[in-house]
């Protein structure tokens, strides 16, 4: 890598796996929970909070200097609420059918604590370029935990990634469902996306030792 | 009836953990021991009770399409709904330090036990999320946006409550280490959850409804009755 030194490179693969937002920094679960029905759904919204915390996390970045500490909260709040705006009418006018599945979600990428979490504890005391490359890294991870569970959801819940039969039409029964198979609804229901993401932690709690809670 | 309905829907149907996972950093870090999960509880009903019929206000005079139409005519074609995050999380936030400022002058022993939480509470996705539905679902009345912002929080307080309960009970269990702490939490949240879908008949009579939630994802079951609302709402006027 030559445009990115070691210790940059590291602010974004961090994220990804050892310091993963969501399974280990705890923050952010409330979208990727709800949304995650669907691959496709999971996709965009990993997408969204790319583009919000890299720019928000460079602009904040920039104003670090001027912003008086007593009211950085609601600096923070009306940065990631303006792009949040962008994001959301950008939804709407290209692809609304989506923006309709994800309904209050996008707005809720606002108070995602990831936001936040970031913006006060890396943007305030950072370089935009550093700040840009940690805002990619920590969404990037919560995309990819995203990922995985509407992966799972959508596979095992309707039998379809991004809406394509790849396990063969149910009610003509071809594929597996002419061995008798069927789709699991319940894991379209919201609780599952609660214990899908318990196993992931325990799939990766159980194969890095160093991150288990006493 | 109309209050009564709302209410229990609220708390039991539409919880904000368990059926769309609303303020679940804060229920997850906040829920080691009852005595804090009760403070945070309280907090976050007392703030979904004051920003839920402000932004109510807000909403119906300001933001919807043709809402400004109280100014003169030449206003009505104005629709500002695309301003609606940014007000709401802008009165969000002032109400919090608001609300904090006033606590701390009247009573002192309140913003002990409430008083570390009610910052926190600003960014809690629970509080921005009660106006967002309130918006999405088109709540009627103002009287109604009270009620929905008081029974969201008990019903809130109720989740928190019970999984602080749990952990606590739980420390002496034998979970496998990997799982311990953040996992185990998550799963025993989904189980609850479950429970809680067996309420989803309670208010519907049932047969239909429950047959048809295995078949579709929560947001579109929300939807749903987002419109069975409105046909209800639709054959009572006919009635009338």
């Amino acid at each position: 890598m030559g445009l990115l030194s070691k210790k940059d490179a590291k602010l974004i693969t961090d994220p990804l796996a050892d310091n993963n937002p969501i399974t280990i920094q705890v923050l952010g679960i409330c979208s990727a929970l709800a949304i995650t029905a669907e691959l496709k759904a999971s996709i965009v919204m990993g997408i969204s909070v790319m583009a919000v915390l890299g720019i928000g996390n460079v602009v904040i970045s920039l104003m670090r200097n001027i912003i008086p500490s007593k009211i950085r909260i609601i600096v923070q709040l009306v940065v990631a609420a303006a792009l949040v705006i962008v994001v959301d009418q950008i939804l709407k006018a290209f692809s609304y059918e989506l923006s309709k599945t994800l309904s209050v979600f996008v707005g809720l990428i606002i108070t995602n604590c990831i936001i936040m979490g970031r913006f006060e504890a890396f943007a305030l005391g950072n370089g935009p370029w550093r700040s840009f490359l940690d805002g990619i890294g920590n969404a990037a991870g919560y995309a990819i935990i995203l990922v995985i569970v509407g992966f799972f959801r959508e596979l095992l819940g309707s039998g379809t990634l991004l809406g394509f039969r790849v396990l063969g039409d149910p009610i003509e029964k071809t594929g597996l469902y002419a061995l008798g198979y069927e789709n699991n609804g319940f894991m379209l229901l919201s609780p599952m996306a609660l214990i899908v993401v318990g196993v992931i932690i325990w799939v990766q709690r159980y194969k890095n030792r160093a991150l288990i809670e006493d | 009836m109309e209050h009564l309905e709302l209410f229990f829907k609220s708390i039991f149907i539409d919880n904000m953990i368990f059926a769309t996972f609303l303020g679940m950093c804060s229920y997850l870090a906040v829920s080691k021991k009852v005595s804090t999960a009760v403070g945070l509880g309280a907090a976050v009903i007392f703030v979904l009770a004051v920003t839920v019929p402000l932004n109510w206000l807000l909403d119906q005079y300001i933001l919807q399409p043709g809402a400004l139409r109280w100014l003169g005519p030449e206003y009505a074609d104005y629709d500002l709904s695309f301003l609606s995050f940014i007000l709401f999380i802008a009165t969000i936030a002032t109400m919090v330090q608001l609300v904090e400022i006033v606590v701390e002058k009247f009573s002192p022993s309140l913003y002990n036990s409430l008083g570390i939480f009610l910052p926190l509470i600003a960014v809690n996705c629970a509080i921005l999320g009660g106006s967002l539905f309130m918006q999405a679902r088109e709540i009627p009345t103002l009287g109604l946006a009270l009620n929905y912002g008081v029974s969201s929080g008990i019903g809130w307080f109720l989740a928190i409550l019970a999984i602080a309960a749990i952990r606590e009970k739980i420390r002496y269990s034998n979970v496998p280490a990997p799982l311990r702490g953040l996992g185990i939490t998550f799963i025993i949240t989904g189980l609850m959850a479950i429970g809680f879908m067996s309420f989803g008949g309670m208010l519907t009579g049932g047969d239909e409804e429950t047959s048809e939630q295995t078949e579709t994802a929560q947001i579109e079951q929300v939807q749903k009755q987002e419109e069975d609302n409105k046909l209800a709402e639709n054959t009572t006027t006919i009635n009338e």
